[in-house]
């Protein structure tokens, strides 16, 4: 039973502190859309996803009604695609813009699945696949995309993070017009989980069941708050704070995540426990950090407080769900974060910063602006750092880096709602072409092999 | 089903009242009522039983909320489940 003051509390997190169930995200495999055309192909899919998702919004709008939580996100992930177009994957972008008539039919922002998993070596098929993506994104909404370079156990595709520098850099030039936006729609991956509910590196793993309901929950401002009430506690306690906030974000995911599966005769799949923020203020993870003590995000500490921060999360939300899976974490995305946007607009936050912010976190370099001038081969670099930071600490890690056609260092990108605007932020200019162009594989680390 | 009815706001005059028979029209069984502050509004909540009720759940949410924005007041209608989840191991 709880009390008066439980529901007190319930109702202040939602309608003062943005709690919310972020994504309602179904997995849906597309093995059996497989045709002998990628016409017929994409019609298979089309119908599929139509036909398994179809009351996916109506569904989540009255759990959201019920409950009095608001369900900010309804998506569906899907199986790679470069494995359903194998057999005619310069046709890929038919099934791509299939998936986007799909997600517009279906009343959802934004569809994952446009994906390939190279992390050992990249086939003929998938090479051809991959070229598609910058046409694909540009000549799409809705549809994202996601590529898995690495893996701890297989070690980093160097041949495919060159390829990705050039096709972060070719979607950038395809989607000039608006800032680049093809490029925050595109995720480069190390180590990339197969039930990730969030955007936009959601795809449904070969390993999943059929279709699945995956539940991304949030509360950064829920976690600032709570933190609010206990300024001087110690850092002991201030976890422990963190802990409790987050099982009850969690429990409500997971209520969410069974009913929703069980209404749309889905598995369901796991809870993510990400601490996703948004451009709004008061819903912004870089203000966690600051509310534990620093002055900015991106000074000294930053890294220390954002470890404490989301292995407490990992804790309260391990203990909350039976099913616990995806990133789990906090997310960094800086255009998507007021605190982030803030610190970056003042240069307080660099790149390196954030990239030491990514050891510790669930991510990695996130809905970052660079000049629209850095070269394919420091892209790579960024993707090849990012991925040996993942590769030799088993998480996962990835890259959104948005290279603003005509932008300098100074100027600012803003593609509006969710994905939100940030500042182009300066890179490093020393050349790593060399080094990227030697390809090959990066061996997987010693302490992969656990067999 | 098992739902909670909250109403705030700054008018207490009456509410209980209001609401009670609001309720009592839709054959909607109240099991408990208590009051606390919240922030600096008033705040009264209601443990109701719904399974009887001549208005189905969603109806009955959208119904509450018009009510109370005629009086001024915020008036919610959510399932039990999500309380229990949140606050319960």
């Amino acid at each position: 039973m709880f009390s008066k003051f439980d529901v007190i509390e319930t109702i202040e997190m939602i309608e003062k502190e943005h709690l919310d169930i972020r994504t309602v995200t179904m997995g849906l495999s597309l093995l059996s859309c497989i045709r002998a055309t990628a016409r017929e192909t994409a019609a298979a899919v089309y119908d599929r996803v139509c036909r398994k998702a179809e009351k996916l919004v109506p569904t989540a709008e009255a759990l959201s009604g019920e409950y009095g939580i608001p369900i900010v996100n309804k998506r569906v992930s899907v199986t790679p695609v470069s494995l359903i177009t194998a057999a005619f994957p310069q046709e890929s972008g038919l099934v791509g813009r299939a998936l986007d008539d799909a997600a517009k039919t279906l009343g959802i922002d934004f569809l994952g699945g446009y994906s390939a998993l190279v992390h050992k070596g990249t086939a003929d098929y998938e090479e051809a696949f991959l070229a598609t993506i910058p046409e694909v994104l540009a000549s799409t909404e809705r549809l994202c995309s996601s590529v898995n370079i690495g893996s701890s156990k297989s070690g980093i595709n160097m041949d495919a993070v060159h390829t990705m520098g050039e096709i972060v850099k070719e979607t950038a030039r395809l989607t000039a017009e608006k800032d680049g936006l093809g490029c925050a729609k595109l995720v480069v991956f190390c180590n990339a989980v197969e039930d990730n509910p969030f955007m936009a590196g959601a795809f449904h793993g070969i390993g999943e069941a059929d279709t699945v309901i995956n539940v991304g929950v949030s509360g950064p401002g829920v976690v600032q708050h709570a933190l609010k009430f206990i300024p001087e506690a110690d850092l002991t306690d201030a976890a422990e704070t963190i802990k409790r906030t987050a099982f009850k974000i969690t429990r409500a995911g997971q209520l969410v995540a069974r009913e929703a599966a069980k209404r749309l005769g889905a598995r369901f799949g796991i809870v993510d426990l990400s601490l996703a923020p948004t451009p709004a203020r008061g819903d912004s993870v870089a203000h966690i950090l600051e509310e534990l003590g620093l002055e900015v995000v991106g000074c000294h500490g930053t890294t220390a407080a954002l470890a404490m921060l989301n292995d407490a999360v990992k804790k309260g939300g391990v203990m909350a769900s039976s099913r616990v899976g995806g990133l789990s974490g906090a997310f960094i995305p800086v255009s998507e974060d007021i605190g982030m946007i803030e610190s970056a607009e003042a240069g307080r936050i660099s790149l390196d910063k954030l990239e030491a912010m990514t050891c510790v976190c669930s991510v990695g370099l996130d809905m970052i602006a660079i000049p629209g001038d850095t070269p394919a081969s420091t892209v790579s670099a960024i993707i090849a750092d990012e991925a040996a930071i993942g590769m030799v600490n088993n998480k996962t890690t990835a890259v959104r880096v948005i290279p603003a056609p005509g932008k300098q260092v100074g100027d600012e990108v803003s593609f509006g709602g969710l994905l939100g605007r940030a500042p182009v932020m300066p890179v490093h200019t020393g050349d790593a072409g060399k080094f990227i162009r030697r390809g090959g594989l990066i061996p997987a680390p010693i302490h992969s092999f656990k067999n | 089903m098992r739902a909670v009815v909250t109403v705030t706001g700054s008018d207490r005059r009456g509410i209980i009242a209001k609401v009670s028979g609001f309720l009592f029209e839709r054959n909607v069984n109240i099991e408990d009522i208590s009051q606390t502050i919240l922030g600096d509004q008033f705040a009264m909540i209601m443990m109701v039983d719904t399974s009887q009720s001549k208005v189905e759940f969603a109806e009955l949410g959208r119904q509450l909320a018009d009510m109370g924005e005629k009086i001024g007041m915020t008036v919610r209608l959510q399932h039990a489940d999500i309380f229990d989840a949140m606050h319960n191991i």
